[in-house]
């Protein structure tokens, strides 16, 4: 197995984290261990290997515009993103989001945004932008059609619920759960506004 | 304004208290915001940034929030300046390193503050004494809704705030209490408890952030995930955690007083003996042996003694802080020497620590507050 990291060296550094039922696993040489500070266990979490990146943070490994894709609003390219871990404008959520699609999933606990929703936004639609990648699996399948912006939560709520009763007869539990936690976060949200 | 004179004195600081600030020293909520159609400050070129910095400056400027506020570039702050900004956790070290294009609005009792073109647009935070999350996290809401009125966040319904780095898009909300576990450490129940709080997708951080070291037995909580759960989700999970390390950094205050009070009494002792006479500390030292220091406090080993003579010293001890008092460009040496000076001579009035803790009447805790 090669390193994750240069996929040069022989890996032999084995990491799994275990954080909200999610396991990340992340396989190392020696070298590259040392560098990003994994003999320390105690202030070491993978979001910050992943991303502390530099080389580290594929953003999608089989893109099909691969590294010459570059963002129409600011021209930030796959590159840079190895570069510096950190993207170039809002759009480039929009040009990268087939590759950053798997990224968010292995550092957050969703998908999905769950809460404030501030007033008078306008949004900036990300879910138009491509269709998702088939690979994108088993979170999204319920809903294959994508959600269309919609601001009102009650609206987005009604629409989550329906999901969940589809995927509840459908048995896909780990889809239910995720539902429900994102039902749940809109309905207990003091913070959105009624009117949204 | 002149920095200097807009902060208020470490001693005023060090007065202002909350609830369970024995051990949670302090609550913060940031948020990351970003504006639309301009790139992310990494990235933006020189005149975009500066551009961007002016509507920014102005629209932050205007909150009630700032009135009487402290507002700066940061090329027309100092090195030393921005030195005392981080010491203060008022902005990040990352920042501190900025030039024109970037800048800082602070709230009158810089309470709030808000980095402009740090890593993102916006980096607003509020910070409160002891465990006020919900609080922190109130005052700071209000803020950003208010300001949403007037810029045009970065915003999808998909995927929420979105941030120049992924792993903030979403809320951007990052919640953090810096909390003060001698205790634990002294225990060597620390590590493994570092490790459940990872487990749980929370980060554990050293005094100033990413990367720092856990100085003075103060270590950083805070949340890493901001997709996928709200704001309030995440409050209650991060206060659930805190909630958890005080009481088990109570429990070890009691298991040491109890089984191994020469071990405590050791450590503070020799303290306070090392603080209240050397002539040259080193910051890291003196940060360690202040942590003893407080902790004596605490356990009521100082009779008359309060926290806050403690909290001021932490901050003065600082070398920005230390190097504030003196025209001439100190050396890590001199520092050394003026820190144990200032030292001696703050704890002059300190008399030494009792030999052994005031028995406590049955049934009562140690979380009693020392008489001042």
């Amino acid at each position: 197995m090669l390193c994750c990291v240069c996929k040069k060296n022989e890996a032999t550094v084995h990491l799994t984290q275990i954080a909200n039922d999610k396991v990340q696993k992340v396989d190392l040489c020696e070298s590259c261990a040392k560098e990003k500070g994994v003999n320390d266990p105690t202030g070491f979490s993978l979001a910050d290997l992943l991303l502390g990146l530099g080389s580290g943070g594929e953003l999608a490994p089989g893109l099909p515009a691969g590294e010459n894709l570059a963002c129409p609003r600011c021209g930030f390219t796959q590159a840079d993103f190895k570069k510096t871990g950190r993207l170039g404008c809002a759009e480039c959520y929009v040009t990268f989001k087939e590759g950053l699609t798997g990224l968010l999933k292995s550092m957050h606990k969703g998908s999905r945004h769950v809460g404030k929703t501030p007033p008078g936004v306008v949004p900036t639609v990300v879910t138009a932008a491509a269709p998702r990648t088939s690979k994108a699996g088993p979170a999204k399948g319920a809903g294959a059609k994508a959600e269309p912006a919609q601001p009102d939560a009650a609206q987005l709520v009604k629409a989550l619920q329906a999901k969940l009763a589809k995927a509840i007869v459908a048995e896909d539990f780990e889809q239910a759960a995720k539902l429900r936690d994102e039902i749940k976060g809109l309905t207990v949200s003091p913070t959105q506004p009624a009117s949204a | 304004m002149n920095l200097h004179e807009f902060l208020a004195p470490a001693a005023e600081t060090a007065r202002r208290s909350g609830p369970r600030d024995k051990i949670v020293m302090s609550s913060r909520v940031r948020l990351a915001r970003n504006v639309r159609n301009v790139a992310f400050p990494g990235w933006a070129k020189k005149p975009e940034r500066v551009k961007v910095f002016e509507r920014l400056r102005a629209a932050v400027e205007a909150l009630p929030v700032m009135a009487e506020g402290f507002s700066e570039s940061m090329e027309n702050v100092s090195a030393l300046d921005k030195q005392i900004l981080v010491e203060r956790h008022l902005i990040s070290r990352e920042h501190a390193a900025k030039g024109a294009g970037s800048g800082l609005v602070l709230s009158r009792d810089a309470s709030f503050s808000v980095m402009i073109n740090e890593e993102d647009h916006l980096r607003m935070q509020a910070i409160k004494p002891g465990f006020q999350f919900r609080e922190a996290w109130a005052a700071l809401d209000a803020v950003d809704t208010d300001l949403s009125g007037k810029l045009d966040y970065a915003f999808s319904p998909e995927l929420g705030f979105l941030t120049a780095c992924p792993t903030n898009v979403g809320t951007g909300i990052r919640v953090s209490a810096m909390l003060h576990l001698p205790g634990l450490v002294l225990h060597e129940q620390i590590n493994p408890i570092i490790q459940s709080v990872n487990k749980l997708g929370l980060a554990v951080r050293g005094l100033y952030g990413e990367g720092t070291e856990a100085l003075g037995n103060v270590f950083q909580v805070s949340n890493q995930m901001t997709l996928g759960e709200s704001e309030v989700m995440i409050l209650a999970r991060l206060e659930k955690v805190v909630s958890q390390l005080l009481e088990h950094e109570e429990n070890a205050r009691a298991v040491l007083v109890e089984k191994k009070p020469k071990l405590l009494l050791n450590q503070i002792g020799r303290a306070y003996g090392v603080l209240a006479n050397a002539h040259s500390v080193s910051s890291k030292e003196a940060m360690n042996l202040l942590s003893l220091l407080r902790l004596g406090i605490d356990l009521a080993l100082f009779p008359g003694v309060g926290r806050e003579l403690n909290d001021e010293l932490f901050l003065l001890i600082q070398p920005a802080h230390l190097q504030q008092s003196r025209a001439e460009k100190l050396t890590g040496d001199e520092r050394d020497l003026l820190r144990a000076d200032l030292l001696r001579e703050r704890l002059k009035s300190v008399r030494r620590p009792l030999d052994q803790p005031p028995a406590l009447p049955p049934g009562d805790t140690l979380d009693i507050e020392p008489k001042a």
